[in-house]
């Protein structure tokens, strides 16, 4: 049947071109042309309150990440394989104040650093000074990342790190040397581990592991039995590693009760935070999974956890989850949860979830949307770890996000035959000898990174080019911490194969904030679980201290609110983890209080 | 019992036009239910509604009545499943331009592209940062692919098109074959995309499209042959969506020689009868 009308016929004609011109014009509407004024300090700092500035070397930070060289069999797609294992976590070990950084190697004989902040703006390497930087000895694994947290409540900081290979933890001997504890811990012979992190799930005072595998554990990457060991679909493996939750004993000890807590996932876990969602005083367990759905570990009493991944709206729609952070970002006293994914091209648009609690959570019941598409934080390439901090001092917490797979050949991309392969059936894609090779190529490489400011109202602006964040390496682990006690948010970055990043912040004048250092009495002495809620100009905002959080990193133990323009805080109230309360009036702007536990 | 094999005969009849669609909806229950596969049931809610909405509005408008809506269902729940994208319009804009597609894109009478196909090679083509086809497994294991090629094999036997999938697939996996040598890429490797849902999806529903196929049953053979040809020339410049182009090529020059080599009444004949 002929359309005969000649006005119909160009009617829908137009309407035609019209439907396939709207990507264009949606495109422009959504992505307006931005300034050509990029990376200009004062200009940054006008626009947008901060400014950032590439300065690990001009510190004395010389690190470079090598990565690991697994079993020949996985040598045609050996860069993707061997594709982790930059990662940085923050403390201050020796308690002088001033935040040190810890950070990871992943070559096999290759030395970990720990890169002690002399106050002046400079560090210095004392890994090999305090015992933290042979860990990764042939036939024990390498390290893919650190977590600090006082497990014997002596004040100060002990390191748990994980490994693709044999977990460690080291005793901290009063801030001057480390001492090896794995046995005594009754820690498991071997894990392929990309994630951990303390939390005191049952509020006993004494911080708890969780660790979480991402290869089984029976899996030794440098002897491979077979080449059957890659996830066993795209995005609905169920073959990864174990899950781990280690109860301390006290004296050193811990036993592993995940089972008996209700924990069982085999999923490939890349990122986990813990925090307290419902407000029941407990934590709860948030795990971001790659090849999967994310599960949401809802913590009962701290007698046993329940998986809530559906229930909750977070365990539908699978994809690659790497992160995993939490942020107050609407200053409404709930916490959202960020999970980085894939993004690339034509290819795969997977979109990063931003979790945001809907209104009426309770101890019984919490549900999430994913607002990252409609708040502007969705986009953001192969996506690898992020956090939250306010990095302009303006009151609302901005997100970093970092990314990039594996950068070779620039001019030669590998996704086609990674996508082919990844959409295969199980006993395609699970077997490493049917991956076509590598072959020098790139997969996501050389991607731009993410840093999103939050306007306050719902939406974030992204400035990463404008502020001075140009690096296009491939950046795994995102740290914060105010390195210089002044008040504002530095940034490390540890990038695979590349050179750890330290992005000192310069925030424009005039800007408040206030900081908190918190020690535990009747709770944990690391304070890990405790929630601070600062009240100011009509504002309120909630943190909680983190035993690890993002992508295989540690922000600083210290927490850091901006305040915008206010020179006045009205009230601070902290919920312990021991689930005493205390109220701070009136706290001094512009300082960091250190603040104990009442007795 | 005649009277109950005569009904089931009928129902499973080429005559019955809610055969497709009902296929088509049990596989997105079946694999949402067991597997959560979609981005969410709101997106392809909308891409149906849609379809729908657009075929209802334009068949009156061109036709002068309203058209049995089972083909803009079916394109309304392919592109809802085909589709991945985190935004909401590309399943609207996509449903909305293979309909429209339908009824602008015509040579004496008929259409030439398949409307699904010629929606999702647009989007992928024109909005390619946020729109990219289904590429994953429906679940971990292979029995719900092995059903759904069995309960597909099955209706396309009945509906008289098997020939055009068998055709297809077996072209496919020689041109795999082919392909493996000339990479040196495992042939597993090579294989790997026919064993994914969205291959089901091609196979079962875009390329026997009626409406969109050439008449002669040799012809129907030729033509999907050709797009494996093109698919496999795709597939060696590295372009994910090979399968959806290669159908967007050789599909409508296809039809376009038929239409041409058809004497112009009838072919205005068939157009209206379809």
């Amino acid at each position: 049947m002929e359309v005969r009308s000649p006005l119909l016929r160009v009617s829908l004609a137009v309407l035609l071109a019209a439907l396939l011109a709207a990507p264009l014009v949606y495109k422009r509407l959504t992505h307006p042309r931005q300034s050509a004024n990029v990376n200009d300090a004062a200009t940054a700092l006008a626009r947008y309150g901060f400014h950032l500035q590439e300065s690990a070397k001009a510190s004395g930070i010389d690190f470079v990440h090598k990565a690991p060289t697994l079993d020949v069999k996985l040598s045609h797609i050996m860069e993707q394989v061997a594709s982790m294992g930059a990662a940085v976590s923050i403390v201050d070990f020796d308690r002088d104040g001033w935040d040190d950084i810890y950070v990871v190697n992943s070559a096999e004989g290759s030395r970990n650093a720990l890169y002690k902040n002399l106050g002046n703006g400079m560090f210095r390497d004392v890994a090999e000074e305090v015992g933290l930087a042979d860990v990764n000895q042939p036939g024990t694994g390498v390290s893919m990342g650190a977590v600090w947290g006082d497990y014997d409540n002596d004040g100060y900081e002990d390191v748990f790190i994980y490994k693709w290979g044999k977990p460690e933890l080291f005793h901290n001997d009063g801030g001057k040397h480390f001492t090896r504890v794995t046995e005594q811990a009754g820690l498991p012979k071997w894990v392929n581990a990309n994630t951990a992190l303390w939390l005191d799930y049952d509020n006993d005072g004494k911080l708890d592991l969780f660790l979480g595998g991402y290869y089984p554990e029976d899996v030794d990457l440098w002897h491979l039995k077979n080449t059957k060991m890659m996830p066993n679909s795209f995005e609905y493996a169920t073959n990864g590693g174990r899950k781990y939750l280690f109860h301390n004993l006290g004296g050193g000890r811990f036993e592993e009760v995940s089972a008996k807590m209700g924990i069982s996932s085999r999923r490939w876990t890349l990122a986990a935070v813990a925090a307290d969602l419902r407000g029941t005083g407990y934590p709860d367990l948030f795990l971001s999974n790659d090849y999967g759905v994310s599960e949401l570990y809802l913590n009962e009493a701290g007698k046993r956890f329940r998986e809530a991944g559906k229930e909750s709206g977070v365990g539908y729609a699978p994809k690659s989850g790497m992160n995993a952070a939490i942020g107050d970002i609407l200053d409404n006293g709930h916490e959202a949860i960020y999970v980085s994914n894939i993004s690339e091209e034509g290819v795969l648009v997977q979109g990063n979830n931003l979790w945001v609690p809907k209104p009426g959570e309770s101890a019984n019941k919490i549900s999430y949307e994913n607002m990252a598409n409609a708040m502007g934080v969705e986009l953001g390439g192969w996506s690898f770890g992020a956090q939250f901090g306010d990095l302009n001092n303006d009151g609302f917490l901005d997100l970093y996000l970092t990314n990039g797979n594996v950068s070779l050949d620039q001019n030669r991309s590998y996704w086609y035959d990674y996508s082919k392969v990844a959409g295969g059936n199980e006993a395609i894609i699970s077997d490493a000898a049917n991956w076509p090779p590598l072959d020098g190529r790139s997969l996501a490489g050389y991607q731009h990174k993410h840093v999103w400011v939050n306007d306050g109202a719902g939406q974030f602006q992204e400035v990463a080019q404008m502020v001075g964040v140009t690096d296009v390496y491939d950046g795994r682990s995102v740290a914060l911490a105010d390195f210089s006690n002044r008040g504002v948010l530095d940034v490390v970055v540890a990038s695979q194969r590349a050179p750890l990043l330290l992005y000192k912040n310069t925030v424009a004048p005039g800007r408040h904030w206030i900081e908190f250092d918190l020690e535990g009495r009747h709770s944990n002495r690391s304070a890990i679980g405790a929630e601070i809620r600062v009240f100011w100009n009509g504002r309120e905002q909630l943190q909680e201290v983190s035993g690890g959080s993002g992508f295989c990193a540690q922000n600083q133990r210290r927490l850091h609110f901006g305040l915008g323009m206010a020179a006045a805080v009205d009230r601070v109230e902290i919920r312990w983890p021991s689930g005493m309360k205390q109220t701070i009036l009136a706290p001094a702007v512009d300082q960091i209080h250190k603040v104990q536990e009442p007795l | 019992m005649s009277q109950s094999k005569s009904a089931l005969g009928r129902f499973f009849s080429p005559e019955n036009r809610y055969l497709a669609p009902l296929l088509i909806t049990t596989i997105l229950l079946v694999s949402q239910v067991s597997f959560g596969v979609l981005e969410s049931f709101s997106r392809t809610a909308l891409a149906i509604a849609t379809s729908v909405l657009f075929d209802f509005v334009l068949g009156r408008l061109v036709f002068g009545k309203y058209p049995n809506l089972a083909s803009a269902y079916i394109t309304g729940i392919s592109v809802g499943i085909l589709v991945r994208s985190p935004e909401f319009w590309p399943y609207a804009l996509c449903a909305a331009l293979s309909i429209t597609s339908k009824y602008v894109l015509r040579w004496r009478g008929r259409h030439l592209w398949n409307p699904s196909n010629f929606g999702i090679s647009a989007v992928l083509l024109l909005a390619p940062e946020y729109v990219a086809a289904l590429s994953i497994q429906w679940g971990n294991n292979v029995w719900p692919m092995i059903v759904v090629w069995i309960l597909g094999a099955l209706i396309v036997y009945r509906v008289r098109r098997f020939h055009i999938t068998f055709t297809y697939v077996v072209s496919f996996l020689a041109f795999a074959a082919l392909r493996s040598a000339i990479t040196g890429h495992p042939l597993l490797a090579e294989v790997a995309p026919i064993t994914g849902p969205m291959y089901q999806l091609f196979i079962f529903f875009m390329i026997t499209d009626p409406k969109t196929t050439v008449k002669p049953k040799w012809a129907q053979c030729l033509v999907v042959f050709l797009v494996a040809v093109v698919e496999m020339i795709l597939r060696l410049a590295h372009n994910v969506d090979a399968p959806f182009y290669a159908l967007g090529i050789v599909g409508p020059a296809a039809m376009a020689v038929e239409i041409w080599r058809t004497p112009k009444r009838t072919s205005q004949s068939v157009g209206a009868a379809a």
